[in-house]
């Protein structure tokens, strides 16, 4: 790790999240066989993968979305399937969910949208303490000004991060990201890579990263897994992931572009 | 024959599989409505969305439901006059219709407008939260998504609807008098006085009770389609389609049933 220059600490010795013998399939589609992955206290993990490969489905076993066939999957210490209403509700407040389509409620304008979820989980709270909770989220991603506009009005980038906005406001502990920079033109994604890693140090999170952009995943990631034919071929550094002799991973990168 | 049923996972149809799909589709109708008893009853509670939608509703379809049931009143009463001056029986006209529209027309075409207006916007709303994963996004906030949106808005048409329904009755019997007032004098209180001579308690009770049934039904469709809505934006478009479909399908059904009985317990 000591070649990315982070100030944080990884803990090695603590393992956020957990999964062994991941199994999923969805009737004769069989997505994830035999997923294992750690993921370590204040780290960040990418997981590659081309698309339909089944990161997003994984990522939403890991929040309890989806219910894995068969496996473990252990969030924070609790075996996720094994959680309903009030625990699962509990752990689920304690990991931000960034989607793919950033599912900002459109109904609402930037500032329901972040304060909805804080109001909804913590009583008793007075508007004031509502307005600085919003005020402070919006300012971590830099748009501290869209406060009164509608999710319609936004860019992509924009909405992205809103969506991770409203994730940080409940202060969550792991963050899964699934393609922050998907569609996204470089600069953004620049941008939103800075951000990640600002969350990182700031909230001092742990995240998996969902991404099939290599420069997201090689700037914001101290591991990188690599998910081709629902199992993870290879976990390591970048480096080790991408100077790697196996045919199915090389292919992978030939198609991309690195900058 | 009914033995393969226990294995799931065998990827066979029991009959075919349109046949299986529908009967699913009955039981997970069926699982959806039973869900919504077990957690409208459980804390928290979302009044103020409840009194939000409440609003929405009766809102949107007020200005509808008020042309049309005068118009419904005028038309109505029209095309009963000639029938009734046969039997030189015009003076029965309030009466007749007074009957018509509070035991039928009012509960029934407030309904179908509202299958048409409400039921299709609730079913097009959660259908777009849905494919958008706005609804998964609430799960993941620690916040029930079939609490805050479906249950209050099964509640708000509950509510809602027969509220409307009334109204929808009050109007075209006052269309009715306009009509019945361009051909003799009489005055509007001397008509309602008529146009309810012949109306029971049971009449009025059948009618709210129907009312409700049918905002529910509206409410719970709409609700169900749009919460499983798949398959991107045409999905969402499915979705407000089948939902105003269903349900005024059901509302038919659910008239005749309730007619069935009520005249059972007239008659008893
Ligand atoms: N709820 C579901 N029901 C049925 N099939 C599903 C469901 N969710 C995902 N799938 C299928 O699982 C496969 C993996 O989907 P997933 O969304 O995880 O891909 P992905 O790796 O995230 O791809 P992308 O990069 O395009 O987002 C796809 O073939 C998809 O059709
Ligand atoms: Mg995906």
């Amino acid at each position: 790790m000591e070649n990315l220059q982070r100030t944080h600490t990884i803990d090695k010795d603590e393992t956020v999240i957990s999964i062994k013998g991941l199994y999923k399939s969805f009737d004769e589609l069989d997505v994830l066989k035999n997923v294992n992955l750690d993921v370590f206290k204040g780290e960040n993990v990418a997981v590659l993968g081309k698309s339909g490969s089944g990161k997003s489905v994984l990522i939403k076993i890991i929040v309890g979305l989806l219910r894995p066939d068969k496996g473990e999957v252990i969030v924070l210490g609790k075996e996720v399937d094994k959680l309903a209403g009030k625990e699962l509700d509990d752990l689920r407040l304690r990991i931000g969910f960034s989607f793919q389509s950033s599912a900002l409620y459109d109904s609402m304008s930037v500032y329901q949208n972040l304060a909805f979820p804080l109001t909804m989980n913590v009583k008793h709270l007075t508007k004031k303490q509502v307005d600085v909770a919003v005020a402070e989220a919006l300012e971590a991603v830099g748009l501290a000004n869209k406060s009164n506009e509608m999710p319609a009005d936004l860019s992509g980038g924009q909405r992205k991060r809103i969506g991770i906005a409203r994730t940080l406001i409940l202060k969550p502990e792991i963050m899964l990201y699934d393609e922050p920079t998907s569609g996204l033109d470089p600069t953004t994604s620049a941008e939103i890579n800075a951000l990640i890693n600002e969350v990182q140090e700031r909230y001092n999170t742990s995240s998996v990263i969902i991404t099939h952009d290599l420069t997201c995943a090689k700037n914001t990631c101290n591991r990188v897994a690599m998910l081709i034919e629902g199992a993870f071929l290879k976990v390591g550094t970048f480096e080790e992931v991408f100077n790697t002799e196996d045919e199915q991973i090389n292919n992978f990168f030939s198609y991309n572009f690195i900058q | 024959m009914f033995q393969n049923r226990i294995n799931v996972n065998s990827r066979k149809y029991l009959f075919s599989k349109g046949v299986d799909h529908y009967f699913e589709g009955v039981y997970k109708g069926y699982q959806f409505t039973l869900r919504f008893f077990k957690e409208a009853f459980k804390p928290p509670f979302h009044f103020r969305e409840v009194i939000n939608q409440c609003f929405e509703i009766g809102l949107k379809s007020l200005l509808l439901i008020t042309l049309t049931g005068f118009i419904v009143g005028i038309v109505f009463t029209k095309q009963s006059r000639p029938s009734l001056e046969n039997f030189g029986a015009t003076s029965w006209l309030p009466s007749l219709i007074g009957i018509a529209i509070v035991r039928a027309l009012g509960a029934l075409v407030t309904a179908l407008i509202c299958a048409g207006k409400v039921g299709s916007s609730i079913g097009a709303e959660l259908g777009s939260m849905k494919v958008t994963e706005q609804i998964e996004a609430m799960e993941v906030s620690a916040i029930n998504p079939f609490k805050y949106l479906v249950v209050t808005r099964v509640i708000a048409t509950t509510i809602t609807i027969p509220v409307l329904a009334l109204f929808c009755s009050f109007v075209a019997l006052l269309g009715s008098y306009t009509n019945v007032h361009a051909e003799e004098a009489s005055s509007l209180l001397m008509f309602y006085k008529n146009a309810f001579s012949n109306i029971s308690f049971l009449d009025v009770f059948s009618s709210v009770f129907k009312s409700i049934v049918y905002g529910f039904t509206i409410g719970i469709v709409g609700c169900y389609k749009g919460f499983n809505a798949t398959q991107g934006t045409r999905g969402v478009g499915r979705a407000a389609n089948e939902a105003v479909v269903l349900s005024m399908f059901l509302i038919f059904f659910e008239e005749v049933i309730i007619v069935q009985v009520s005249n059972w317990i007239r008659h008893f």
